[in-house]
């Protein structure tokens, strides 16, 4: 018997790791139940980061949610931090098992 | 050279010949954990064979130095057409200081035989904020008068305080010193085969890593072009003379002379980063990032040190005459 899945949305955004705390601070704030984040290094319109040290790192930050939870938080961080923090946000469809828990 | 300056110097290298020679972020943060925790405890301990009121008037001293770099800087990068952000932000990072170049200018006194305050820790312990806070309210008060009516980002004062006060090199390096301070000489003996008899060889490995990331700048230095250069250049060399003022005036020694000139012409790169992207996050972090560590720490380490023991020397020498 395959298992009963619910679909929800994740939402990737990655960003300079200066803003971590105010991020994790806003999806929750926005309504998200949780969230997992991640050191990267990559590279893009604005050059290469490379994660060597402080002011270098990158965070990729995944959160789990409903669809207008995600589009809460794309709103937020695209018009708070986008003009001036490097800032990449993508949303996907995503399905799970236990929809209470996101 | 100093030894530990030819590790910067072969990271550097290792960066231009495009090496994979990669310290691990982890790795750069537990030795800039131990540099902090082990300049705290050193002057802590310092700290502890004598009156700590007695240097009072020196905490007020660096303290005011740092206060006032940035509002003296200030108008000269406007002046070069620097943003308002950008000013204010570059100033704070000079007020600013970097506890690495303390560390180099430490060993350079060491190897040219020269003494000075064992306490000085506790001048970059105080040094480090003053001139962050002038920077994010240089930033306030004349971005506002500049930009009134323009929506601006909303800043979170309470995070940003938190950042000020207790980030992790101000925080480290008062714990480091509080805790030599009470522990003292003997109190401190178990832990003085990792923190006193390594820092030469971690200092070291963390130079090698800086020269790495500083390598890395470099071509940025290209980017930001002549103006980026004069200014890594030149602020320092300007800076170093309030410095070794403030260090006459305070009757230090020869060498602490040196170490106030050298931490009047440091720019912070682990403290004012993290302070300015969140206090002035318009200004632009990759052009004060690469005139402070791409520019003024590998000047500052290779030419500025020899130039302000120097000048030390010259000032001091009417002092000792009878």
């Amino acid at each position: 018997m395959s298992p009963v899945l619910h679909p929800r949305r994740v939402v990737v955004i990655l960003a300079e790791a200066s803003i971590e705390r105010l991020l994790t601070e806003d999806v929750q704030r926005l309504g998200a139940h949780g969230y997992n984040i991640t050191d990267v290094r990559g590279a893009g319109a604005s050059g290469a980061r490379e994660g060597a040290w402080d002011a270098d790192r990158t965070i990729r930050m995944e959160v789990v949610c409903d669809a207008d939870v995600a589009d809460r938080i794309c709103e937020h961080v695209l018009s708070t931090y986008a003009a001036h923090y490097g800032v990449t946000v993508y949303v996907a469809d995503v399905h799970v098992m236990r929809p209470q828990k996101f | 050279m100093d030894i530990v300056v030819a590790f910067f110097v072969i990271g550097v290298f290792a960066r231009l010949v495009k090496s994979d020679l990669r310290v691990p972020e982890a790795l750069y943060e537990t030795l800039a954990i131990y540099l902090l925790l082990a300049i705290g405890l050193k002057g802590g301990i310092e700290l502890s064979k004598q009156s700590a009121v007695l240097i009072l008037p020196q905490i007020a001293a660096v303290a005011a130095l740092s206060f006032l770099i940035p509002l003296a800087l200030y108008p000269g990068l406007r002046a070069l057409r620097l943003s308002v952000a950008d000013s204010a932000s570059m100033a704070a990072h000079y007020g600013s200081v970097s506890v690495v170049t303390f560390a180099v200018v430490t060993t350079a006194l060491t190897r040219a035989g020269m003494s000075y305050e064992g306490h000085a820790a506790v001048w970059v312990a105080i040094m480090e904020t003053p001139g962050l806070v002038t920077g994010v309210v240089l930033a306030r008060v004349m971005g506002r008068a500049q930009a009134a009516g323009t929506p601006g980002l909303a800043i979170r004062w309470g995070a940003l305080v938190r950042e000020v006060v207790f980030g992790k090199s101000v925080l480290l390096l008062i714990g480091g010193l509080i805790i030599g301070a009470v522990a003292g000489v003997s109190g401190t003996d178990p832990i003085k085969p990792l923190f006193v008899d390594l820092f030469k060889g971690v200092l070291a490995i963390f130079l090698l890593e800086l020269g790495l990331v500083a390598g890395g700048r470099l071509g940025e230095v290209r980017t930001f072009g002549l103006k980026a250069l004069g200014i890594g250049v030149i602020v320092p060399l300007l800076l170093s003379v309030p410095g070794a003022a403030v260090g006459m005036l305070l009757g230090l020694s020869t060498g602490g002379v040196v170490i106030l000139a050298t931490l009047a012409a440091s720019a912070s790169y682990i403290a004012a980063p993290t302070v300015m992207r969140m206090a002035v996050p318009q200004a632009n972090s990759a052009l004060t990032i690469t005139v402070a560590l791409g520019i003024t720490f590998p000047f500052n380490i290779l030419i500025g040190i020899p130039l302000y023991i120097r000048l030390a020397e010259a000032l001091t020498v009417w002092r000792v005459a009878p």
